[in-house]
């Protein structure tokens, strides 16, 4: 009998339980409850956020796919696809950082090769608690080992990402994955079970009584027990997770099936019945036949498993043994566990019994949706207020300070982890904020990035979300590159407090109009509640992931200053801005004021002309100042470059000089051009309306920046250098 | 000439490499697959870097049996030309037609990023179109990477000259510092007696096009072609 306990334990509330009843008109067994359990999880069925992700503008002109599918596909032309998505992993990366961060990238990458495209590229927004506490450290060194162990193996390169540290994170620490693949563009493949009497067939790796439950522990808070958790985290295998990817492009490249999905979040349940809704089919599997690794699993442990490395296929009856030749050249198992059916039903049978007999819309489409209760959080009124504390007399040691903050500081430590190079398509190494891989066989480039600040979004959810979007593609102009498409990354705390679905609410709104303003669909995304431990929750993180692309990738310039004597120039306004910013966080110690204002027509101005002053090679280096502003941006121009030039700049702007040099005014590009181009870029920047002005010239050994005559930072490369190449590796490297 | 590209399960630089022989070079270029037995009269058989095998129990240890490996061994014993890049060089080590081991790098961390070469001989027919004490800008990408053999080996590797490729720094100087993952003597590179069988750990294919921000990788490729060609290591 169901009683509440067994409920409470599977997340489900007695009046979902009562919705469940009346639905398949009996009571559910206990596979049947476990399997409701499971797609019913927030998790799975978006059900606090599937009326709000509605507010995304989804369509545009090179939308092949939006969301509702693996995941989203956008026109690059060529007759080619980029098929991308960005999924969370954060409570198995809390628990066992190793496995969750290396199965969070298997997850993905199934997503997309699933589609039929061949994942070229990975990329990562990793948010931790501070480097100081050693429990912090662990988790960052067991993530970035899971990254690098099954990325490496499996031969995608990760290429790019960002990563934040803060005390939010410090029991709750963020991994988002980003993976994109190219297809053909008439060669794509979706979860489809159409076809009554067809193949459904079972691949990979054979099943365990790992990750039982994983979904619906990503929809719940963590306590003190949460390292009795540790046996619900999957355990991944890149070697087997690529001679799946082979096995399965093949299959495809062949033609030889109708539809295909990977198990990921639910296992063989979701896989199943997704299929078959798709479809307007039923299905039916017998899990004598799927291949297990352990003795004794009932048929709740089997359709609730979320071992890794599995799809389930369906091909018509002739297709079935070529499809398995292929399978086992690549040493793989293709078992036939069951067939498309007429009708609506999902029927498991279990040693000759029937012990699943459900509607699949019931379970797929038919989750009770809640308009959870938002509302405005008490403490903006307190956070809204900023007292600006008194300017330090020594702006050189706070630059230096800036340059040690993780967040700010060198990644080469994790991403020398990654291979970031295999496929031999990476243009810019990582490190350089956007990602930028050559398409062979044409002459276009496809520029990634990942962006998110979670204070602004803390300070002003609205403003943050519009932020993300608008940096994000700020990234990609500054690579001379057009953005094409959206995927996002929601990452909150529990929606059933209504704060945080406020700052949910209000995040999707900033979102939503920063895209339209950009005319950029979202084709897909990810969310992930319940990030709390022990009743704190993380400040509020939507990573955008964007994708851009640029026609001519000979034209693309990277951050770096490039030769001495080039000039410096800044395009946008300086704005007397602290609120919110990285500067008074680490420096003063405060997380307060209303992050920087953004005006979405400056910044579409701004962008636009970057982009075309690239197109038309007027440019060496542009950077956008973000964490840190002015005076890091340019710090960061120095030390991306092999050649270590300095620079000296002079700035006459009536303001204090803390906000000056370390402000985040947004819609801001600080480039840099050979002397020879100044009247020409001058005069494109009238007609173009855009503020740009010469600030300073490349050169010398030293970092140079004068404030109104009055000399603000002085200090040489190297020196500048050595604190923000150690700040990580030190901290790692730190025993007790 | 042909070349041949062998993928073993878990290979991941095998289209990189074909790319390189057959779109940069214009080469006539297959893929060997580990299980057949026929190297397809190929002139020249790369064995590509990967994770051959999920690099499970040791790198490069289940790949040796392979069927495809018999044919290789009786190839280069018969004097062709192999190439093993990174875990094609761990393959070649596990095989026995190079000596010594890899160990796990010394800061046991998986190690991807460019590195510097000294190129130690250019007597080779991967290496001939090069100078000798020429600086090469090639990456690296492995986690076993740390090369060591044993003390008379080692007398004997550089008494005839095989070490071929030395980690240094940006003046050529052979140094603790550059020896980035702790291998004996900062080896990078190997060749066979014969000059036949050449292993290396840093990537050429990934420095053979311009945009990819070095071209050096090329003298391994340009040499070999050459040496095919012409029989002549001038």
């Amino acid at each position: 009998m169901i009683d509440k306990k067994i409920l409470s334990e599977h997340n489900l509330t007695e009046e979902e339980y009562r919705r469940i009843i009346e639905l398949i008109g009996k009571e559910p067994n206990i596979t049947e409850l476990g399997i409701f359990s499971l797609m019913w999880s927030e998790h799975c069925s978006y059900k606090s956020s599937k009326a709000h992700l509605k507010k995304l503008p989804v369509k545009g002109e090179h939308v092949i796919q939006g969301p509702g599918e693996n995941a989203g596909i956008i026109d690059i032309g060529d007759g080619l696809a980029a098929v991308f998505k960005i999924e969370s992993h954060n409570h198995p990366s809390f628990i066992e950082p190793y496995q969750g961060a290396a199965t969070g990238v298997g997850g993905i990458l199934r997503d997309i090769f699933t589609m039929g495209a061949r994942p070229i590229a990975l990329l990562d927004s990793l948010r931790f608690g501070p480097l100081e506490n050693a429990h912090n450290r662990s988790i960052t060194d067991g993530v970035v080992s899971g990254i690098a162990g099954y990325g490496n193996a499996i031969g995608v390169p990760t290429v790019g990402g960002e990563t934040y540290f803060h005390p939010s994170y410090s029991l709750n620490p963020l991994v988002n994955v980003f993976c994109l693949g190219i297809a053909d563009k008439n060669k794509i493949f979706y979860a489809k079970a159409e076809g009554p009497g067809n193949a459904v067939l079972y691949v990979g790796s054979k099943t365990g009584r790992d990750g039982i439950h994983g979904a619906t522990m990503a929809s719940a808070e963590f306590d003190e027990d949460s390292e009795k958790k540790r046996p619900n985290v999957q355990v991944g295998d890149p070697f087997k997770e690529k001679l799946l990817l082979e096995a399965c492009l093949e299959i495809m490249d062949q033609n030889l099936i109708v539809g295909i999905q990977d198990m990921g979040a639910a296992g063989l349940t979701c896989s199943t019945s997704e299929m078959a809704s798709n479809s307007g089919s039923g299905i039916e599997i017998d899990l004598d036949r799927v291949p297990q690794r352990e003795e004794g699993m009932t048929a709740y442990e089997i359709m609730l498993s979320e071992s890794q490395e599995r799809m389930l296929l369906v091909a018509s009856n002739d297709k079935v043994k070529d499809v398995q030749d292929v399978f086992a050249k690549w040493d793989l198992d293709a078992v036939v566990i069951g067939r498309v059916t007429d009708g609506d039903r999902l029927k498991v049978r279990f040693h000759g019994e029937t012990v699943v007999d459900i509607p699949v819309d019931s379970i797929v489409n038919l989750c009770p949706l809640y308009l959870r209760p938002s509302r405005r959080p008490d403490y903006l009124e307190d956070t809204a207020r900023l007292d600006l504390p008194e300017q330090p007399e020594d702006l050189n040691a706070v630059l230096l300070q800036m340059l040690d903050q993780p967040t700010i500081a060198d990644k080469e430590w994790i991403y020398r982890q990654y291979d970031h190079m295999v496929q031999t398509n990476t243009v810019f190494l990582p490190g350089a904020g956007t990602a930028l891989l050559r398409l062979k066989g044409t002459e276009s480039g496809l520029a990634m990035t990942l962006d998110g600040n979670s204070l602004y979004c803390y300070l002003d959810p609205r403003t943050g979300g519009k932020i993300a979007v608008a940096e994000a593609c700020r990234n990609l102009a500054c690579v001379g590159a057009r953005p094409l498409g959206v995927t996002n990354c929601l990452n909150f705390g529990n929606p059933e407090k209504p704060g945080i679905m406020w700052q949910f609410m209000e995040v999707i709104e900033g979102i939503s109009e920063a895209c339209l303003a950009f005319g950029i669909p979202v084709t897909g995304g990810n969310v992930s509640f319940y990030n709390d431990t022990e009743g704190v929750s993380i400040h509020p993180t939507p990573v955008l992931g964007i994708v851009g692309r640029i026609e001519k990738i000979d034209r693309a310039v990277s951050t770096c200053f490039k030769s001495e004597g080039d000039l410096i120039f800044l395009l946008g306004e300086n704005r007397e801005e602290l609120g919110g910013s990285e500067y008074l966080r680490t420096v003063h110690g405060t997380e307060r004021g209303l992050p920087p204002i953004i005006d979405l027509d400056d910044e579409k101005r701004v962008q636009e002309f970057i982009i075309s002053v690239i197109d038309e090679g007027l440019v060496s280096s542009a950077a956008d100042p973000s964490e840190g502003g002015l005076a890091v941006c340019l710090a960061e121009c120095v030390f991306a470059s092999s050649r270590e030039f300095g620079f000296a700049v002079e700035l006459d702007d009536e303001m204090r000089t803390d906000a000056l040099l370390f402000g985040e005014t947004q819609s801001r590009i600080l480039l840099s051009a050979a002397p020879d181009k100044k009247i020409t870029l001058l005069s494109a920047a009238k007609n173009a309306g855009v503020p740009l002005r010469e600030i300073g010239r490349v050169g010398g050994t030293r970092l140079d920046i004068r404030h109104r005559d009055r000399s603000v930072i002085d200090i040489p490369i190297l020196e500048a250098l050595r604190v923000w190449k150690n700040s990580i590796p030190e901290r790692m490297s730190t025993k007790t | 000439m042909k070349c041949g590209v062998v993928i073993f399960p878990g290979s991941n630089c095998d289209f990189d490499t074909h790319h390189v022989l057959k779109n940069v070079y214009g080469r006539d270029t297959v893929f060997l697959w580990h299980k057949d037995h026929s190297l397809h009269n190929c002139d020249l058989v790369i064995l590509p870097g990967g994770f051959s095998y999920g690099d499970y129990l040791r790198s490069g240890a289940i790949a040796r049996f392979s069927p495809l490996m018999q044919e290789l061994q009786e190839f280069a014993d018969r004097g062709g030309m192999v190439l093993g890049i990174c875990n094609g060089f761990q393959v070649l080590l596990e095989l026995g037609l190079l000596p010594g081991a890899m160990l796990r790098n010394k800061n046991l961390k998986f190690l991807c990023r460019h590195v510097h070469l000294s190129l130690e001989n250019t007597a080779t027919p991967f290496t001939n179109r090069g100078e000798k004490g020429r600086i090469l800008h090639i990456p690296i990408a492995h986690f076993d990477g740390n090369y060591y053999t044993d003390p008379a080996t080692l007398i004997q590797l550089k008494q005839n000259n095989r070490i071929v490729f030395r980690y240094c720094d940006t003046d050529g100087k052979i140094t603790d510092e550059s020896n980035v993952n702790g291998s004996m003597e900062n080896i990078a590179g190997l060749i066979n007696k014969d000059g036949n069988v050449l292993g290396m750990m840093p990537h050429p294919e990934r420095a053979s096009e311009a945009i990819l921000g070095s071209e050096d990788g090329r003298v391994v490729f340009d040499s070999v072609f050459h040496y095919l060609k012409t029989g002549s290591l001038q």
